[in-house]
């Protein structure tokens, strides 16, 4: 018997039913701000590539209140990717140590662990190495 | 001593009757003790008997009640009413399925898919097995365990929008019983299932959304289990680009 | 297995979220907002230039730039498909993510190494 049926359509704003879409939506969109700002990198290490005058007047581009609201902004997203992305770790990364599964929690901890050292890292170079 | 009533707005599609879907709402006893099947059973019993709808086991074991619950897919065997009071409570069929009637979903789509990825265990040597039987430890059981817990109620195809804007999808119970099968030791299909599963329609469709594991009612993971499939399809692949001489 | 080249993209956008989600959070606050508003002193332009100069940190920034790039094409092409659902048009969508990424790829290649 083949009767008619009814073929519900997704909308095309279905990512705005529900909490957890929205959350999901701007977690791929942070993407964009992963994007955008290593080409900002690029053009910031470019920069002192191409002499000291090219730096200063980057750096002081920079400086710009449009500038620093963008950066704050795109951190935002940057740190949203981040938290996200090692919040989901556990479920793609399964490690056993011998015989038993080590858990998620234990994998995500590990990878916060490793975020908070490279930065710590990073931000000693920049302030301790300052000068020398 | 009146009895606390509360609303369930029901939607209602009658093929012979109306070409769009209509909302019907009852007013059913709001009891502490009862789930939103035993009120879609009043409904039938006591109200309107033509309202359609499947269950069986009434224990979150058969997987054949699940429907929207006001947005959400559930169990409506496992979901109480009380916990929507004052109402009115939304009851739809899953959604991503075409509708046969009231909350009766067409399953074949997912049942195809389910016998595509070949969950069974699968021997090279095409015999039972070992003189008596297979020999597997508690490791190597717990290495499966979680996602031979699915009950095929298709929860996770309801809340994936992947699946919702790309029916060709495998989707998530399937990829996940096929899963269980590459992770049991005495399976030996995983090259199988990888070929059917590396195409369009298999693991790299999904976008981790993870909503299938969020609503699915025996924790089974089928997010986590497509992720793990993509490390191991993207290792497999790797390996055959690196070492194109190495046997698989 | 080898024709289809998904578990290639997915790679490099794996590789890619897990660089920049390790690495940028910090080089941002550094760049974008600690060293502009002077709350951290900008090393020398000396220094920096030092620091630079060397292979291992060139090829680092090249990595971590072109693999974040790689993670977004790969992303951003699944976002416009569910997103705005074009899954018609997904050989131009993915033409232009993954074809974006590689050109700005080779151009931080060409720029730092």
């Amino acid at each position: 018997m083949d009767s008619k049926k009814y073929k519900p359509q997704m909308g095309i704003f279905w990512w705005t039913d529900r909490w957890s879409s929205i959350k999901f939506i701007l977690r791929e969109l942070t993407s964009v701000a992963v994007a955008v700002y290593s080409i900002i990198f690029l053009f910031y290490v470019s920069s002192i590539l191409q002499g000291k005058k090219t730096f200063e007047e980057f750096s002081e581009s920079l400086k710009s209140p449009a500038f620093i609201a963008l950066h704050c902004f795109i951190l935002l997203c940057l740190v949203f990717h981040s938290i996200t992305w090692f919040n989901l770790a556990p479920q793609a990364m399964v490690i056993k140590l011998g015989e038993k599964k080590v858990p998620g929690i234990v994998v995500a901890l590990m990878n916060y662990a490793g975020w908070f050292f490279i930065s710590l890292a990073i931000l000693w170079l920049v302030t301790n190495l300052l000068g020398t | 001593m009146s009895q606390e009533k509360i609303t369930l707005e029901v939607f209602r599609f009658r093929p012979e009757q109306e070409d769009n879907p209509v909302f019907q709402s009852y007013e059913v006893p709001l009891r502490k003790d009862w789930v939103v099947l035993d009120a879609l059973n009043y409904i039938k019993d006591y109200l309107d008997g033509t309202l359609s709808y499947r269950w069986s086991c009434r224990m979150g074991v058969c997987g054949s009640c699940g429907m929207m619950v006001n947005g959400t897919p559930v169990l409506t065997c496992a979901t109480f009413l009380q916990k929507f009071a004052p109402g009115p409570i939304r009851v739809e069929p899953l959604s991503n399925f075409p509708v046969v009637r009231d909350l009766v979903i067409e399953m074949t789509d997912f049942m195809e898919k389910l016998k595509k990825v070949k969950p069974w265990i699968i021997r090279k040597d095409n015999q039972e097995g070992p003189e008596g039987e297979f020999i597997q430890t508690p490791s190597q059981l717990a290495d499966y365990k979680q996602y031979s817990m699915c009950i095929n109620c298709m929860l996770c195809y309801s809340a994936c929008p992947v699946y919702g804007l790309e029916p060709g999808f495998t989707g998530p119970a399937a990829i996940a019983l096929a899963q269980r099968y590459n992770m049991d030791n005495r399976d030996e299909g995983q090259e199988q299932r990888m070929e059917l599963l590396s195409t369009d329609d298999g693991i790299w469709q999904c976008t981790f959304v993870g909503e299938c594991s969020e609503v699915c009612p025996k924790n089974v993971d089928p997010a986590g289990a497509i992720q793990r499939y993509k490390v191991a399809g993207a290792t497999d692949w790797w390996k055959s680009f690196l070492m194109p001489w190495a046997k698989p | 297995m080898k024709k289809h080249s998904e578990p290639f993209w997915w790679t490099l956008f794996g590789a890619g979220g897990a660089v920049s989600a390790l690495f940028l959070p910090i080089l941002i606050f550094l760049t974008g907002i600690a060293f502009p508003l002077g709350w951290i002193e900008v090393p020398s332009y000396d220094l920096l230039q030092k620091w630079i100069s060397i292979w291992p940190a060139r090829i680092l920034v090249f990595v971590i730039v072109s693999l974040s790039l790689f993670h977004w094409a790969h992303r951003f092409r699944f976002t416009l498909y569910e997103g705005l659902q074009l899954q018609n048009y997904h050989k131009i969508i993915a033409i232009f993510c993954y074809g974006s990424a590689i050109a700005v790829s080779v151009y931080s290649f060409y720029v730092l190494i």
